[in-house]
């Protein structure tokens, strides 16, 4: 009896999420006058369709070298380096905008460089610069998840493969790319999703109206025009070019089957040659391409950090607040709904696909679906956080419950029947064989979710009043008040709460995964 | 069914608290109500004798008001909205949300008059840059096309100013817009969803100009000595941004509401208006304007009615669309 309640959890938690993420879209059509879309709305699906699949394709692309060198090398401040890495993705886009643009811009580090040498300014303005910025913000991403790949391979199986006497080819075939099978299509459907519902950055690096995106279209539809049918039905459409790549995510994904290991961590033994060389360049590359524009942010935020006005703090203490709550939340329910899909079973493939769709989420439709179906019954400035809260915890679901899939699939594998035969379940369960064996994908899914929480303010803009902004909402209002210093000080401040709560939990996860 | 008990247990608690002091919500963009900003000064003065509580609520920006006041619908629990612009205003009074103001409109530097929105400041849409960086700007938008300045503007879809720019090409060039437009496309580095974007690309030195307000050199010479920034001059004339407030027809505090907007035009609001929000206030103070405000003042002054900038702004968009989405 309490098993089977136990199994309806995750089907109740999926469709709680499903119906979360889609009311809105309802409650906003429910209020439409009509539903068309005209050419430029398909021409604006179709430049995002298209600059998301390959702002995902270059960015997983790029990160297999850089992840294999990292997961094979071992050098003074790898890890530092691994977690500093991390951090563009954490950045508001704004913020991550002004740095690109600060190194790559018409006034920028490589213009000035190439000038040296008497070649012309290049544009970071156009199709490129939105892939480019993309890249920069997903790249982190995609080598986290791969390299989670690779540190799940048992050591083992690497240990078995050299005694076999594989030279890397074979290593690489046998090993590799079958981990690459299955964790490449998530990281690469992720991102695909991240830049799906990408607007500032594409518009401003996009270099004008032929950058449009549907959340762009969307944003108009909404501020503009009023045309809720219109909003409702790119909203739609968003969710309907999720769904696509997520089914041929699916259907591409095999699950690596390695078998158990005794869950030792040992650095793969590092080919010599040409690949040393080759292996410091794609690390030295990327950490080049990720930290240049960080170093940025840093730079440009000093000299604000003493301007910042006093209410900065407390709507800073808000935001850690509400990453903290939502962190929460969504951990504890990405863990339920990765286990049971693990698991397998009838409904797994259903609650796989409730637990990617809010990456496809329009922010702003989500905002005013539950604005709509809140104002009813009580003013939504009361509401700010609460709402703040689950929207965070809902929209970063999906990362974390990409993060803990693979492990929980092979954790199952490996150990699920060895701890049904011994009856261990429940809290023991939990206890003594999950989370010590998730430790490393929840503490960085947590730090994740943490970092995201703290930077999101899509949906918190039209709840907030002065009681309840929050961090990145002063970062907006400072900048709309030619505060560009303070704002850039905010930002900073910003970027190193997120960090540091990524890295607090992103830490502890790794140190707790080692014992 | 638990919802609505909390909800209703929650207006109950607002209601009680109403009974007391009557409180007047005003609905305004956000960068009214932030510290900085004119609204700390105007709820003190106003609360000083009303016997009420005044409330800012903030929206993001013009657009986002009128969007917010449409999903509110008659529903709303705002008194007051302050904020919009009058490219919005045709569109906010089709909604019958708003109620008479009766009150004479302050003067403009064009004539003004709106039964329903009564202007408490406004400005003139300007390419502001670097005096050092750029000696000497173009004089006209066809200079501008003609030459090789970069500029970085806003986007009509997104922003305030952006559609602000879209009307002034339109009022000055009428059917040659489209012209105007593919004749600037090369000089646009790019274009942002809002106003801060923009200006923090310009400031970056990513364009020698940006669209923005002829009293954008003033702040930086009022509030950081800096005097290093101009508005170019432009022979067209500048198109005029006019702010407008308007009283709700479903306020349940008409009477305070009316008060607050003649309120709006007395000295204690207008008085803080230059260096707060940084506009032209709608009644000059008796102190006069801050130095930097007299700096630069066009002989044309462009308005559209609001009728007629609701009318050309599918139009103009797609001129807009189609001359830069190659």
């Amino acid at each position: 009896m309490a098993s089977r309640i136990g199994a309806l959890i995750p089907a109740l938690l999926a469709g709680a999420l499903a119906l979360f993420v889609l009311a809105p879209v309802l409650a906003v059509a429910a209020r439409a006058t009509g539903f068309a879309l005209g050419p430029a709305d398909w021409a604006a699906v179709r430049f995002t369709a298209a600059q998301a699949f390959v702002s995902a394709l270059v960015s997983v692309t790029l990160a297999v070298p850089v992840a294999r060198a990292l997961a094979r090398r071992s050098f003074a401040g790898r890890g530092a380096l691994i977690t500093l890495m991390g951090a563009p993705f954490l950045l508001p886009t704004i913020v991550a905008v002004l740095a690109l643009v600060a190194v790559f811009g018409r006034a920028g580090v490589v213009n000035q460089g190439l000038g040296l040498f008497g070649m012309g300014p290049i544009s970071v303005y156009g199709a490129h610069g939105v892939v480019l910025a993309h890249v920069f913000l997903n790249l982190p991403l995609a080598v986290r998840m791969l390299l989670q790949g690779w540190q799940a391979i048992p050591s083992e199986r690497f240990r078995l493969a050299e005694s076999l006497g594989f030279g890397p080819a074979q290593m690489a075939r046998h090993l590799e790319w079958p981990m690459l099978r299955s964790v490449a299509p998530g990281a690469f459907l992720v991102i695909f999703v991240i830049c799906l519902t990408s607007f500032a950055v594409a518009l401003t690096l996009g270099g004008g109206p032929g950058a449009t995106t549907v959340e762009l279209a969307i944003f108009q539809a909404v501020r503009f025009e009023f045309n809720l049918g219109r909003a409702a039905l790119l909203a739609a459409v968003q969710f309907a070019l999720c769904a696509v790549v997520a089914v041929l995510g699916w259907l591409l994904v095999t699950p690596a089957a390695f078998g158990a290991g005794l869950g030792r961590q040992a650095l793969l033994r590092p080919p010599g040659g040409w690949r040393r060389g080759g292996d410091a360049l794609a690390i030295g590359l990327a950490a080049a391409f990720l930290l240049l524009p960080l170093g940025a942010v840093v730079l440009r935020g000093l000299p604000g950090l003493d301007e910042l006005p006093a209410h900065v703090w407390a709507a800073a203490g808000r935001s850690v607040l509400v990453a903290l709550t939502s962190t929460a939340v969504t951990v504890a329910a990405a863990l339920v709904l990765a286990l049971a899909v693990a698991r397998g079973g009838r409904g797994a493939g259903a609650i796989d696909a409730a637990a990617a769709l809010p990456l496809a989420t329009s922010g702003l439709v989500l905002g005013v679906g539950l604005f709509l179906m809140v104002q009813p019954f009580v003013s939504p400035a009361r509401l700010a956080l609460p709402v703040t809260v689950a929207v965070n915890a809902a929209l970063t679901l999906p990362f974390v419950y990409r993060l803990l899939l693979p492990e929980a699939r092979v954790l199952l594998s490996d150990y699920g029947r060895l701890a049904d035969s011994l009856g261990l379940r429940g809290w023991a369960r939990l206890r003594w064989l999950v989370l010590p064996r998730l430790a490393r994908p929840l503490g960085f899914g947590a730090g994740l979710a943490a970092a995201l929480s703290m930077g999101d303010l899509g949906v918190i803009a039209l709840f907030a009043t002065e009681q309840s902004a929050t961090l990145p909402l002063v970062v907006q209002r400072l900048m709309g008040a030619y505060r560009l210093e303070a704002a850039a000080g905010a930002a900073l401040l910003l970027v190193g709460v997120s960090f540091a709560l990524f890295w607090v939990f992103d830490y502890g996860g790794r140190r707790y995964a080692a014992v | 069914m638990k919802t609505s008990i909390l909800a209703t247990g929650l207006s109950c608690i607002a209601l009680a608290a109403a009974a007391e002091t009557p409180v007047l919500t005003v609905l305004t963009y956000d960068s009214f109500v932030t510290e900085w900003g004119p609204g700390p000064a105007v709820e003190a003065a106003f609360e000083a004798d009303c016997g009420c509580d005044l409330r800012f609520v903030g929206a993001s920006d013009g657009a986002a008001l009128l969007a917010r006041v449409q999903l509110e619908g008659a529903s709303g629990t705002a008194d007051v909205v302050l904020g919009l612009d009058t490219s919005l205003t045709a569109q906010a009074a089709a909604t019958g949300l708003f109620a008479p103001h009766g009150m004479t409109s302050p003067t403009l530097p064009v004539a003004f008059d709106d039964p329903l929105f009564l202007p408490f400041d406004w400005g003139w849409f300007a390419f502001v840059h670097d005096k050092a960086k750029l000696p000497d700007p173009p004089k006209s938008f066809e200079e501008l096309a003609a030459s090789d300045v970069k500029i970085v503007i806003q986007d009509p879809r997104s922003s305030t100013p952006g559609l602000g720019l879209l009307m002034w090409v339109k009022a000055a060039y009428g059917a040659r817009a489209g012209e105007i437009w593919t004749g600037l496309a090369d000089n646009i580095v790019t274009v942002t969803p809002g106003w801060s974007e923009a200006y923090g690309l310009f400031l970056e030195g990513e364009a020698d100009m940006v669209l923005s307000y002829t009293t954008s050199p003033a702040y930086h010479l009022i509030a950081e000595q800096d005097d290093s920034k101009a508005a170019a001059a432009f022979a067209e004339g500048h198109y005029l941004q006019v702010e407008v407030a308007g009283k709700l027809a479903g306020s349940q505090q008409p009477e305070l509401a009316d008060r607050f907007l003649a309120f709006m035009l007395t000295e204690p609001f207008q008085s803080v208006i230059p260096t707060t929000n940084w506009m032209y206030p709608a009644v000059t103070p008796a102190a006069g304007l801050p130095e930097g405000f007299e700096s630069l003042r066009p002989e044309i002054s462009l308005l559209m009615s609001s009728e007629e900038a609701m009318t050309v702004r599918a139009e103009a968009l797609a001129e807009w669309q189609a001359a830069l989405a190659r």
